[in-house]
């Protein structure tokens, strides 16, 4: 856990995202029909899902490592990773839909890629309503725990399985151009990368300050 | 005694308690017949609607929706049933893979007995619409299969955590909406008539979401027994 006391990543993580906002909005972009400037959106919308998927995973790994040891700090990390991973979800979804406006002509038009989100974003919040319903520490620990890592392969399935095989509107879904070898252009993948890693990082330190704020209260509430 | 027989002996408990009450079999029973019923004097409230465009289409749905509760009814039972000290003594007896697999396996058979009567009831009722019967017939078993995988594991989790019907609903409602999606997918495709070939894929990721489910709740149901 030495990592997260440390500042040198807060640095690369801060300097990519001001990068990338910089380089997303004034760097050349490919015109597309009805794409138009939205593209510049892959740049801010991508890696919202993929600081989700850093964190989710992040909490399912100390969910493993809580079930093993049953140390109370790994529950906490990965209960605080889940809350940090929803609002990466609903900025995720948020962007998406500020986007499909633009380019499908409604915020939410039914799509698959929308509604199994939305799904996965119940599943989650079933994760939150499960914990809150368990008093006792160690049960509540170890039940959302279980909950946790039956949730994310399910969460994956939903999110990039299922819309792949149904004529989804989204890129990258029923046969729409995205990340192919021939669709996306290496100036973009300039700013894109960098992005990921960024917004993952940025996740992460969330992630890392919510935890240590709940240690301090967990500290405070233990009796010696 | 190893993992299968182990198993098979489990089953053969479920089994057996099942002939002796006969509760659970006979309580779903008559929840999805009072359902059909009502939604049979419900719908012939309009004249005209076995006659109308959407019928088959409502058809599909509304048998997939009781399925489903009825489901939710019959496995949440498979783990409040039992009482702590017949946990505690399976434990002395019995390793967790084999009760979580005698669990799937029971509640797979309930299932698949449950949903082919439903299906045959609700024929009675609303007049059945469906070409190719065969192929529906095994959607619904496939339909089967994937409830009891999905909502045993549900049901283990939500009974250690106060067995309350609401946790159950809300733990394995965004879990079973993708299964319940394909299904209805698959079911109106045999409804049809359409090709049979063309639903392969869809069938193949039901099996595959089986696969994984079952394979979690292995891995996972260990930590969860414990206490």
């Amino acid at each position: 856990m030495k990592f997260i006391y440390q500042t040198w990543w807060k640095i690369l993580a801060v300097v990519l995202v001001f990068y990338t906002l910089i380089a997303g909005l004034l760097f050349h972009v490919p015109t597309l029909p009805i794409l138009h400037e939205t593209i510049r959106n892959l740049y801010f919308h991508v890696p919202m899902w993929m600081a989700m998927f850093s964190v989710f995973f992040i909490s399912v790994v100390f969910s493993i490592m809580y079930l093993n040891t049953g140390k109370e700090e790994y529950d906490l990390a990965s209960v605080e990773c889940v809350n940090t991973g929803m609002m990466f979800f609903v900025l995720g979804l948020v962007t998406g839909m500020m986007w499909a406006k633009y380019t499908w002509g409604e915020y939410w038009s039914n799509d698959p890629k929308q509604n199994s989100a939305a799904i996965a974003f119940l599943l989650y919040c079933a994760y939150v309503v499960l914990r809150n319903s368990i008093d006792e520490e160690q049960k509540r620990g170890k039940i959302s725990s279980i909950y946790n890592i039956f949730a994310f392969p399910i969460m994956v399935v939903l999110i990039m399985v299922l819309p792949r095989m149904t004529d989804s509107l989204h890129p990258g879904n029923g046969g729409n151009p995205a990340f192919g070898k021939m669709d996306l252009d290496n100036r973009m993948r300039v700013v894109l990368y960098p992005a990921f890693i960024g917004w993952a990082l940025i996740g992460v330190w969330i992630a890392s300050i919510r935890y240590r704020i709940r240690l301090i209260e967990h500290k405070k509430n233990t009796i010696n | 005694m190893n993992l299968f027989d182990q198993t098979i002996h489990l089953l053969k408990k479920e089994i057996l308690l099942e002939w002796r009450s006969k509760y659970a079999f006979n309580g779903v029973l008559l929840y999805v017949v009072s359902t059909v019923f009502v939604c049979y004097m419900a719908f012939n409230l309009n004249q005209g609607f076995v006659d109308s465009q959407g019928y088959p289409l409502v058809w599909n749905v509304l048998f997939w929706v009781i399925i489903l509760f009825a489901s939710v009814n019959a496995i949440a039972k498979s783990f409040l049933q039992e009482s702590k000290g017949r946990l505690l003594y399976y434990y002395a007896i019995a390793g967790p893979h084999a009760i979580i697999l005698s669990k799937i396996i029971y509640n797979i058979l309930l299932m698949t007995l449950l949903s082919i009567l439903a299906l045959i009831i609700y024929s009675v009722f609303f007049k059945n619409p469906t070409v190719d019967n065969l192929y529906y017939c095994i959607t619904v078993l496939l339909g089967s299969i994937s409830f009891s995988t999905v909502f045993t594991m549900i049901s283990a989790i939500a009974s250690k955590a106060g067995n309350n019907g609401t946790l159950m609903a809300i733990l394995s409602f965004p879990v079973i909406i993708p299964v319940i999606l394909l299904l209805i997918r698959l079911s109106k495709r045999a409804m049809d008539g359409l090709d049979r070939g063309l639903s392969t894929q869809d069938i193949v990721t039901l099996l595959a979401i089986n696969v994984i489910v079952v394979a979690t709740s292995l891995i996972l149901f260990p930590f969860l027994w414990r206490d």
